[in-house]
């Protein structure tokens, strides 16, 4: 059987405007991840992170680090990164490539102006002549498959406003959150629409960020300064236009959720909570459908009635999410931070009572042409 | 028609085809030879079984609206000088999805289902960029 691995320390970058740059963000959370975990710079022998700079991946970042890793991994997939990475830094543990894996991340979108949203999505490659042609933005491509979404099944904007409400409601407990006061369903349908039928307020935040994730060998276990959670499956997929013939309804978490929960040997009745990328809320719906938490189409009921809020039947994104809390481009590593310090109890007033067992769900790139799903189950000591 | 605002295809002999076609207001999808297989976007190699021998066969150019959005915020080149416009999602006949606007229609008008055909943006000599309107 192949040996467990730990998330063993975690860090957020605090700031949600910063005169930091994006190495320097991730040297200071690389350092309090470890601190967090009980162990050093020096005991750093496998490196992941996202490729900011196309064609050499992590390199800068690796020299700026001053880090001499054994393995490393750029694998850039969209805001799930990090949570794949962690799904990656497992494999490499359980091969014995490594023993101690940090997973760093670091922006700076809002102080360097960048409409994250609704600037225009080109990826200059071969795809933009089919695609980047017609005005097609990231919420655009959310919100095409809302619409979709909203035909068959009968979905209301009112349904995917409780989502931004009970986020905001969680916000409002995290004293890091860059927005904090209430928001009602009636608030959300009364912002801009900006891609219809996504409003304003069904929309992630744009923020400064950064944070970082220490991923280690069991045998570490006593080494460590906290009781590390313990990674019980993760899964990873990639759902695109597939020729011309895809149901957009269905996302990457359909295969990657079913599958981690699988090595898990758990269901989604055994989960306390769940963090769910929430770069628009029918992301967290889809999401919510696809992982099995419902039946495809009721995600607009489940999500309804405060069932996703803190004191409910499934407690999701409890830091106030990248709707409310921060969002620098790519959110997945806050997804396993909050988990992690729910598994731990050390979340306070948002603390979930009796937390065992953690989802985590990272989407990244657009539900309306090509995703990337990464799953993590995470149990506590 | 010289003042085209918005983003123009980066052609490869790849795609060259698909465009010389839309330049003569044609439409093309392609079959793969192997397998039988109807494929959009088109490419040197059928999705389905990777088979490079695929040939281009016209589209009807007509289909409905599998989804869409009307868009009020952009940063989107052209587009943002246009609010609101329409970004889509339409199914043709043959059965493939192909991404394109909803030209010349009232956004309001605009649904799921909305039966609509192939019209061409002619942006410049030579070149041509299918959009949709209603059939």
């Amino acid at each position: 059987m192949k040996p467990q691995a730990l998330i063993a320390g975690v860090h957020e970058f605090p700031e949600r405007k910063t005169a930091k740059s994006m190495l320097e963000i991730q040297a200071l959370s690389a350092r309090a991840a470890l601190e967090d975990a009980g162990l050093g710079k020096k005991d750093v022998d496998g490196y992941f992170t996202v490729a900011a700079n196309p064609g050499i991946g992590p390199l800068p970042i690796v020299d700026y680090l001053n880090l001499n890793p054994k393995y490393i991994d750029g694998t850039t997939i969209g805001g799930s990164s990090f949570v794949a990475h962690v799904n990656h830094a497992a494999a490499a543990i359980a091969e014995g490539r490594c023993r101690v894996a940090l997973i760093t991340y670091g922006s700076t979108s809002r102080s360097s102006g960048v409409a994250v949203g609704t600037r225009e999505r080109i990826s200059g490659d071969y795809l933009d002549q089919f695609e980047a042609l017609y005005g097609t933005s990231t919420v655009g491509l959310y919100a095409m498959v809302a619409r979709r979404h909203m035909h068959e099944y009968g979905t209301t904007s009112e349904q995917l406003a409780e989502i931004a409400v009970a986020t905001r409601k969680h916000a409002s407990l995290n004293p890091l959150a860059l927005y904090r006061d209430p928001i009602s369903v009636k608030d959300v349908l009364a912002s801009p629409m900006i891609s219809a039928p996504l409003h304003l307020l069904d929309c992630c935040v744009i923020t400064d960020g950064g944070g970082a994730l220490v991923v280690v060998h069991p045998d570490l276990a006593r080494d460590l300064k906290k009781p590390p959670v313990r990674l019980l499956g993760s899964a990873e997929a990639i759902a695109h236009t597939s020729g011309g013939r895809r149901d957009f309804l269905v996302s990457a978490a359909a295969e990657s959720g079913p599958r981690a929960l699988a090595e898990a040997g758990l269901s989604p009745r055994d989960v306390s909570m769940a963090m769910i990328y929430d770069s628009f809320t029918i992301t967290v719906l889809v999401t919510l459908e696809d992982l099995g938490f419902c039946k495809k189409g009721q995600g607009g009921a489940f999500v309804s009635g405060g069932r996703i809020a803190l004191g409910g039947e499934l407690p999701i994104n409890t830091d106030g999410g990248g709707l409310s809390s921060n969002h620098p481009g790519m959110r997945g590593i806050f997804l396993v931070v909050e988990a992690v310090k729910q598994l731990r109890g050390e979340c306070g007033e948002r603390q979930v009572r009796d937390c065992r067992v953690a989802l985590v769900h990272g989407t990244g790139g657009a539900l309306g042409n090509r995703h990337s799903g990464a799953t993590l189950i995470l149990g506590r000591s | 028609m010289a003042d085209y605002a918005k983003p123009l295809p980066e052609i490869t002999a790849e795609s060259k085809p698909f465009w010389d076609a839309c330049a003569r207001h044609e439409l093309l999808v392609q079959k793969c030879r192997a397998c039988g297989t109807v494929q959009y976007y088109p490419r040197g190699v059928c999705a389905a079984c990777w088979s490079a021998d695929v040939e281009w066969t016209p589209s009807a150019g007509r289909g409905r609206v599998y989804t869409f959005t009307v868009t009020y915020r952009t940063q989107a080149r052209g587009f943002r000088d246009e609010l609101p416009y329409v970004l889509a999602w339409i199914e043709l006949e043959e059965g493939v999805q192909v991404m394109s606007n909803i030209v010349a229609v009232d956004p309001a008008k605009v649904a799921v289902g909305l039966p609509v055909r192939v019209t061409f943006d002619d942006v410049k000599e030579g070149l041509s960029i299918p959009k949709f309107t209603a059939a």
